[in-house]
């Protein structure tokens, strides 16, 4: 299983705690990941990528291993250890505030 | 006995403000969807458990909420606003064509006979229609499809269709503002819009007396008299008898005619409200006291109202949607601040106190008379 930290925001909207998990078949890339996400939760339909175009949301960052994926390719697979579930795919809303 | 219930949005969520019919004592609940901004709560007519809220994030885009129980628990809806078609161009801040995107919405209005069915308000102006409690939305495009919509341009606040009123005596006929384009009317339901902006003048455009670009601010009807509108302009307070064909200033003796809010007392649809402030550059109250000014005939005549209000070291903004009256007899009237103050009157503007005087600011107020 493939474990997803969501910002609190999106934890009080789906009504789910910090870490959601999800399954993917096939490749575990970040559009099958955020696909998976929305299916087990509609409520976050919209909220982390466009619902139409699938764009990320531009105060979104996705991070995972210390590395920020965000500008990746969302077909290209996450990093295994994403995928076996041995690190978490963080969804962040970018810092912003005074 | 009959009780009350003032929905308010906030920029940090929403509460929910109950109380019986004497309006003394109140109960606060909240804050629902904690973190989000709520530009709008709004119960239907038809069944006022229904209520419908707007949550808005710059950070995860807009999400829509519908209550069935009265505000008490929520269910996420739709929040899908495509335009219809391939949208155009308006007219941007730098005088550049700029296509149209969505961004939020700004205001809710269930129709008042069922209340699966409700329109939105949104920016980029249009406005969006669902007959199925909010699951789906649709845009009724010819009002963003008018021929003057690529000249509309943007206020500072963006360029947001933020008031819709509907002819409870015609429902085919609504009535829209949007800053900065000025007020339409529909007569059939939404499928063509004509603006009504005569009578308006504007010296922050161009052509002061044109048929569009005025930034209007609110406006408001009382329901047994629906060809009867008063607007709140960004400068002017007016009224129209003709259904806005023509409209004509009633600032009177106002002590500044800029402001956001306007509405009608629910039991005399000659007596108004506004909270004046004190100009497009200073959003704060004048003379650091928060007054009501209420008219009782129609306009041009006004009073202070200030018992309850505080008087000095003032200097809050009420906001276009922060303004509501109930439908008991008396009148009670409602608006909130940008200091997060609620204020009540349950005597038509008489006396006034903060049901509660510490919340994020003020978006929007609405209020619901339940029996």
């Amino acid at each position: 299983m493939i474990r997803v930290v969501l910002p609190s925001n999106l934890q009080t909207l789906a009504g789910v705690g910090k870490v959601v998990e999800v399954q993917v078949s096939g490749p575990a890339t970040q559009r099958a990941i955020l696909d998976a996400l929305e299916a087990n939760h509609p409520a976050l339909l919209g909220t982390v990528r466009d619902a139409v175009t699938k764009k990320r949301r531009p105060m979104i960052r996705f991070f995972a291993c210390e590395e920020d994926l965000s500008d990746e390719s969302p077909d290209v697979p996450v990093p295994d250890e994403v995928a076996t579930g041995k690190e978490p795919f963080l969804i962040i809303g970018a810092i912003a505030g005074g | 006995m009959s009780k009350v219930r003032v929905l308010v949005g906030t920029r940090k969520g929403a509460f929910v403000l109950t109380a019986d019919a004497s309006r003394k004592s109140w109960k606060v609940d909240g804050p629902h969807f904690a973190g989000w901004e709520i530009f709008h709560v709004k119960g239907s007519a038809a069944d006022p458990d229904r209520v419908y809220a707007s949550q808005s994030s710059s950070w995860f885009g807009q999400v829509m909420h519908q209550s069935k129980d009265g505000g008490k628990t929520w269910e996420t809806v739709g929040n899908q606003f495509a335009y219809d078609g391939t949208p155009g161009t308006h007219r941007w801040y730098d005088g550049s064509p700029h296509p149209w995107e969505f961004k939020r919405v700004w205001h809710l209005e269930p129709s008042l006979d069922d209340p699966d069915h409700l329109y939105a308000g949104v920016e980029d102006a249009a406005i969006f229609e669902s007959k199925d409690g909010g699951k789906s939305w649709a845009e009724l495009p010819a009002l963003r499809e008018h021929k003057t919509a690529s000249d509309w341009a943007p206020g500072a606040g963006g360029m947001c269709l933020h008031t819709i009123v509907i002819d409870p005596q015609n429902k085919s006929r609504m009535f829209v503002a949007i800053s900065s384009a000025g007020a339409f009317r529909s007569d059939d339901a939404g499928q063509s819009w004509r603006p009504i902006n005569h009578g308006l003048r504007s010296n922050y455009i161009p052509d002061p007396d044109a048929e569009v670009g005025h930034c209007v601010h609110r406006i408001a009807m009382h329901p047994t008299r629906p060809n009867v509108l008063f607007m709140q302009k960004h400068w002017d307070v007016l009224r129209t008898d003709d259904g806005g064909e023509n409209w004509r200033e009633i600032s009177g003796n106002l002590p500044t005619d800029f402001g956001f809010v306007i509405d009608v007392n629910s039991n005399d649809p000659d007596t108004i409200y506004v909270v004046p402030i004190t100009s497009d550059s200073l959003h704060y109250v004048p003379d650091g006291k928060l007054r009501v000014f209420r008219s009782k005939t129609g306009g041009d005549d006004w009073e202070a109202l200030t018992k309850g209000l505080p008087q000095k070291d003032c200097y809050v903004n009420v906001l276009r949607d922060a303004m509501a009256v109930d439908t008991l007899d008396p009148c009670g009237i409602y608006f909130g601040t940008s200091g997060g103050q609620v204020y009540a009157s349950p005597d038509g503007g008489d006396t006034w106190s903060a049901i509660v005087r510490d919340l994020p600011a003020v978006l929007s107020v609405e209020a619901q008379a339940i029996a």
